[in-house]
């Protein structure tokens, strides 16, 4: 069950309707950039919370 | 040949492949082993901890044609060509949870290929070949599209040829490629890996940082490029589909072929062999949290086809968009520093695919099929001739056919090694479905996803299953959909071998404390 965490960045990074779009801008970059360049290192923390869950 | 070529550049280039050709043969000395035995040949003895696993792991999934292939369609099309960035968030968690069971398995029984494991666990030799055979076809045009990487670089330093001298550059770093693998094996790519990698870090944090000091700013670099991309639209009457967002309908191509391509990346036999070659499970584990970090990189890389809109750089080929970018933006020495990077960068994917292919067709072909005897300095003897062999004909790929040939292929080749996803993925979880059915439902798969990709015109990656869909997906997706449909209908009818090696808890890799 714990693996179910591991499915949130997943299915974010396939909301692509949801994040089609330009504004809000962050930096020069329109939202549909920076917001999956953002995802990249969010879905790594959801994979160290499964490992730190896991050793437990 | 040589009278145009760019001398700083070309030096420092030829600089950082010559270290990396003498570290290439030292490598065989390295964590010394055996080499005489193909799992020390092919797998480095299986001795690589995290370290060593997340530089091989990244400098193989990363390959130089992606750091020209992606920019490239950023270049060419637009935000279509950042489906990159969901795809490489896809593969992690995927990784994390079912290959640490892979790699288990494979060292309680000494597997060395994917087709191994299909072996032990359903009993059924003819299902291993098909597995077999759908890597090294996947595999060569794969490499061939290193070489593509590599000779673009090659041609930005100015070296231009005609007839059999035009890939010259080209042939004697693939020969010299080809010996240093023969005598280290995947010692050489692994130990040339932290080179390459290093090399890509330097130039993707200098060119983030510095090339949009000299063009005003993100904000104007995603202008420029959303205004390059309109025109090209407006040009075109509307047909070109590309912006700096989506299309609607490119929505469901993007989301399918994030999908798909996650899929079957770690099918392939060199992402295999990168697995199988970690020291335990928990350097897989801890490689799925760290390996992101390439794909931020990748992410950053494939926007340089956006910097390379707002530097004016105007390019037939989409591919020449990076190489020109450099050029133009930074001083001569610091663009051959680049060019090497990514010549480097070739050269790993390319040395670790073709040992992954050599491995299986050692294993699941020679040693199922011709001779059951092989000793295993036989077996591992085989392995660095065939590693050759798979070179010389990626080579010859390249130099025979046009390029868009390897392009198409390659395109292809995802399309069907995503088709051993139900037998390898679904075998490490269950063993309900059985070696014929899931043989039948790979063949469906296969003819399904190549027939669906054939069009008048040319390859097409995305299709409406005959009108079926009401929009266009991704056709590995689609067919692999079916292909798991009639496997898993065939199943309780086509019973087939009950023979299995593995038990449940061959499944579990003991936890090494962190």
């Amino acid at each position: 069950m714990k693996y179910v965490l591991l499915l949130v960045p997943c299915v974010l990074s396939l909301c692509t309707p949801f994040y089609n779009i330009i504004e809000p801008r962050l930096g020069g970059f329109p939202f549909f950039y920076w917001s999956l360049l953002l995802l990249v290192p969010v879905s790594a923390l959801f994979i160290l919370a499964a490992y730190k869950g896991e050793a437990r | 040949m040589i009278e145009n070529l760019n001398w700083p550049a070309t030096l420092v280039f030829v600089f950082f492949f010559a270290v990396v050709t003498v570290m290439g043969f030292l490598a065989s000395r390295w964590k010394s082993g055996p080499l005489d035995v193909l799992h020390e040949w092919g797998l480095g003895g299986r001795r690589f901890g995290a370290w060593i696993t997340w530089f091989l792991l990244g400098g193989d999934l990363y390959t130089a044609y992606t750091v020209i292939a992606v920019p490239a369609l950023i270049y060419a099309i637009g935000a279509y060509g950042f489906f990159a960035v969901p795809y490489t968030i896809l593969i992690y968690p995927l990784l994390f949870v079912a290959f640490p069971r892979l790699w288990a398995v494979a060292h309680r029984h000494e597997y060395i290929t994917a087709g191994d494991f299909i072996l032990g666990r359903y009993g059924d030799k003819w299902l291993a070949l098909a597995v077999c055979a759908t890597g090294i076809v996947a595999t060569m045009p794969y490499i061939a599209l290193q070489l593509v990487g590599m000779e673009r670089v090659i041609q930005a330093l100015g070296f231009h040829g005609e007839g059999i001298f035009s890939h010259l550059p080209l042939t004697i770093a693939f020969v010299i490629l080809a010996l240093y693998t023969y005598s280290s094996g995947l010692r050489a790519p692994a130990m040339i890996a932290f080179v390459k990698d290093t090399m890509i870090y330097i130039f993707v944090i200098a060119a983030v940082v510095y090339i949009p000091t000299q063009l005003g700013g993100y904000g104007a670099i995603f202008d420029a490029a959303g205004a390059a991309l309109d025109k090209k639209v407006a040009a075109s009457g509307g047909k070109v589909a590309a912006g700096l967002i989506l299309k609607p309908a490119q929505i469901m191509p993007f989301i399918t072929l994030a999908i798909g391509s996650a899929m079957a990346l770690f099918l392939y036999p060199h992402s295999m062999t990168g697995i199988l070659a970690a020291s335990n499970g928990n350097a897989i584990r801890r490689n799925a949290i760290a390996l992101p970090a390439y794909s931020l990189v990748l992410g950053l890389i494939a926007l340089m086809g956006y910097m390379a809109h707002a530097a004016g750089i105007q390019v037939s080929n989409p591919q020449d968009a990076v190489p020109q970018l450099f050029l133009k933006m930074f001083p001569s020495w610091f663009a051959g520093f680049t060019f090497a990077a990514i010549a480097i960068g070739a050269l790993v994917p390319a040395a670790v695919m073709s040992i992954g292919a050599a491995n299986t067709f050692t294993r699941n072909f020679w040693k199922s099929f011709i001779d059951p005897n092989l000793t295993p300095a036989k077996e591992a003897g085989l392995a660095k001739l065939v590693s050759l062999i798979v070179k010389l004909g990626a080579l010859l790929i390249l130099l025979v056919m046009p390029t868009q040939f390897a392009i198409d292929l390659q395109l292809l080749g995802g399309v069907w090694m995503i088709q051993i996803f139900p037998a390898l993925i679904f075998g490490l979880y269950t063993r309900w479905f059985t070696g014929p059915a899931l043989l039948v439902g790979w063949a469906v798969g296969t003819i399904l996803g190549t027939w669906l990709s054939w069009g008048a015109m040319n390859w097409t990656p995305a299709s409406n299953f005959f009108g079926w869909l009401s929009f266009s997906s991704y056709n590995g997706l689609t067919s692999v959909i079916v292909n798991m449909i009639v496997a898993a209908i065939l199943s309780p009818v086509l019973r087939g071998s009950t023979a299995d090696q593995t038990t449940e808890a061959d499944y579990q890799d003991r936890r090494v404390p962190a």
